[in-house]
């Protein structure tokens, strides 16, 4: 393995390493609340963030954690108030963010179209050493949310209602978990890239929860999945030269199509609710 | 101290530009099986969702245990199944992940001790789901399902019970293992409020029925075929054969 002799290439897979554990983990709870695709919203917010980062010159992590969260908050907004034409307002909000962070990259001075290339689809070679220290931060503070309050974000994503009559916070919560997934799309950027994060949220869930009948085997084994494939992906692009984003969502299809020929395969022989034995999620 | 537990008065809601109540009073007294009746759009469900708060109210009061609704905290007394909901979550739960989110009201942010982890699975017990524990909730039938979502109320081991609606989609020989579970909370003295759209196998246990009619109380009294002599006390054997409702012909 003479790859990780490379200091670009451990960090490269450093931040792999972060982004399989961080991104499915949040998915669950997003695809738990039918929400899979906001990870999509927030990349796309996230973009203007990046680009402002660039114009202001300072390191794009922060302004694109700032941004999303912001974003994030707004499409939480939305959502919980139902209002009736949200769905074109969520779009707005999308198409915004896009464009924004295209003209502003365009405008900043060492802007290019190979610096948003890196952001949109990752990079191996652009995870610089000084972004390592606030990508840890960022996926610690996820871990701790995500699976701290994993009993309570799992409360009020499954029962929105209950969640209320039980005196939970769940305005907090579930815009804890807005945030939470905004921080995990910085995190993500710079190994799958803002165009493809939303996959690495939702593909290994929807794989893992073929063979599991609980949800928290189904965290378990989706962060599994996202774990394996971030890495092979990026081991994938060192050797032939594309976009790791693009190896790594490919690998999770590859993994999703054999898990779920596997549990088509255990159901035609009879055996019912897919195959590891679920537990309580403590 | 009061004696009333849950209480609506002279309560008006609307849903979006429809007023669904005008003026409703509607009082349980502790220890009381109280059925809210009346037909599709009689506001029967929007009551009993301002009782637990999650209707806010243009006109009224409400109060839990004494306590006018905006300050009430003690959630945890409070056992709710609401309209069973049609989409499940979008990942598989088993039923005691589900069951044990109904315990979070009394364990707030602390990690669950031995003593919650055992009212969990008491609970699922008392529903007669203990085989079924580990087993995703949506490979149940309508009426186990209906039985998870009272394990999950009953988790909190609350001392009153709000239910919404309990026997939709429960075919009769499940809508009887239901009937049996609230008998059972009844006997240890939980009271107990519902929304029934027919009295069914519950008959024999209500105390009180109260009918809405458009948002407005219609009647507020003994339910439909209470007086009969075949009437079965909460507190009677078990085994009696509970009488049929009879509010098509009531309501009508």
């Amino acid at each position: 393995m003479d790859l990780l002799n490379y200091a670009f290439m451990q960090r490269a897979l450093l931040a792999a390493l972060l982004v399989g554990v961080t991104a499915p983990a949040v998915g669950t709870f997003l695809v738990q609340r039918r929400q899979a695709i906001m990870g999509d919203g927030i990349g796309h917010v996230a973009l203007t963030g990046v680009a402002l980062g660039f114009l202001l010159q300072v390191s794009p992590v922060w302004t694109a954690v700032a941004v999303s969260v912001a974003g994030a908050i707004g499409m939480e907004l939305i959502r919980s108030y139902g209002k009736a034409r949200g769905d074109i307002a969520l779009a707005m909000l999308f198409y915004g963010g896009m464009s924004g962070g295209v003209m502003i990259i365009y405008l900043a001075p060492n802007g290019s179209n190979a610096n948003l290339t890196t952001y949109l689809f990752g990079s191996i070679s652009t995870v610089s050493p000084q972004d390592i220290p606030p990508m840890i931060a960022l996926a610690a503070f996820v871990l701790l949310v995500v699976l701290g309050l994993r009993r309570h974000l799992f409360a009020v994503c499954q029962d929105e209602e209950f969640a209320h009559v039980g005196g939970l916070p769940v305005r907090a919560l579930n815009l804890l978990l807005a945030v939470t997934a905004a921080v995990t799309v910085t995190v993500a950027m710079r190994a799958v890239g803002l165009l493809l994060v939303s996959a690495l949220m939702v593909i290994p869930v929807a794989a893992a929860q073929q063979v599991t009948r609980g949800f928290a085997w189904t965290l378990a084994v989706a962060v599994a999945i996202g774990v394996t494939v971030a890495l092979s992906g990026t081991v994938f692009s060192y050797y032939v030269d594309v976009p790791p984003g693009s190896s790594i969502v490919l690998a999770s299809m590859g993994v999703f199509l054999i898990f779920a020929a596997a549990a088509g395969r255990l159901r035609a022989a009879g055996w019912h609710n897919g195959g590891v034995r679920a537990r309580r999620p403590s | 101290m009061t004696d009333t537990v849950a209480a609506l008065r002279g309560a008006s809601a609307s849903l979006g530009a429809r007023q669904v109540l005008h003026g409703v009073d509607l009082a349980v007294a502790r220890g009381e099986v109280v059925a809210l009746l009346g037909a599709n759009g009689s506001g029967k469900s929007t009551a009993v969702r301002a009782v637990v708060g999650r209707v806010r109210l243009s006109a009224g009061t409400w109060e839990l245990f004494g306590t006018p609704g905006d300050r009430f905290r003690q959630w945890a007394r409070i056992g709710y199944v609401p309209q069973r909901t049609t989409a499940a979550g979008g990942v598989p739960a088993t039923v005691r992940e589900v069951v044990a989110a109904g315990r979070l009201a009394r364990t707030g942010l602390r990690p669950p001790r031995r003593a919650d982890k055992a009212a969990v699975a008491r609970a699922i017990d008392l529903v007669g789901m203990a085989d079924r524990a580990s087993d995703a909730v949506d490979a149940l039938s309508g009426g186990q399902h209906q039985r998870v979502l009272i394990a999950r109320a009953l988790a909190t081991e609350p001392d009153l019970l709000i239910m919404d609606e309990p026997m939709a989609g429960v075919d009769l020989a499940a809508q009887r293992v239901l009937a049996e579970t609230v008998r059972a909370q009844v006997a240890a003295g939980v009271t107990v409020l519902l929304v029934l759209h027919e009295l069914g196998p519950l008959a024999p246990l209500i105390d009180r029925a109260v009918l809405l009619r458009d948002g407005r109380v219609a009647h507020d009294g003994p339910p439909p075929g209470g007086l009969e002599p075949d009437h079965v006390h909460p507190h009677a054997d078990p085994a009696a054969v509970p009488v049929k409702g009879h509010l098509d012909r009531w309501t009508s």
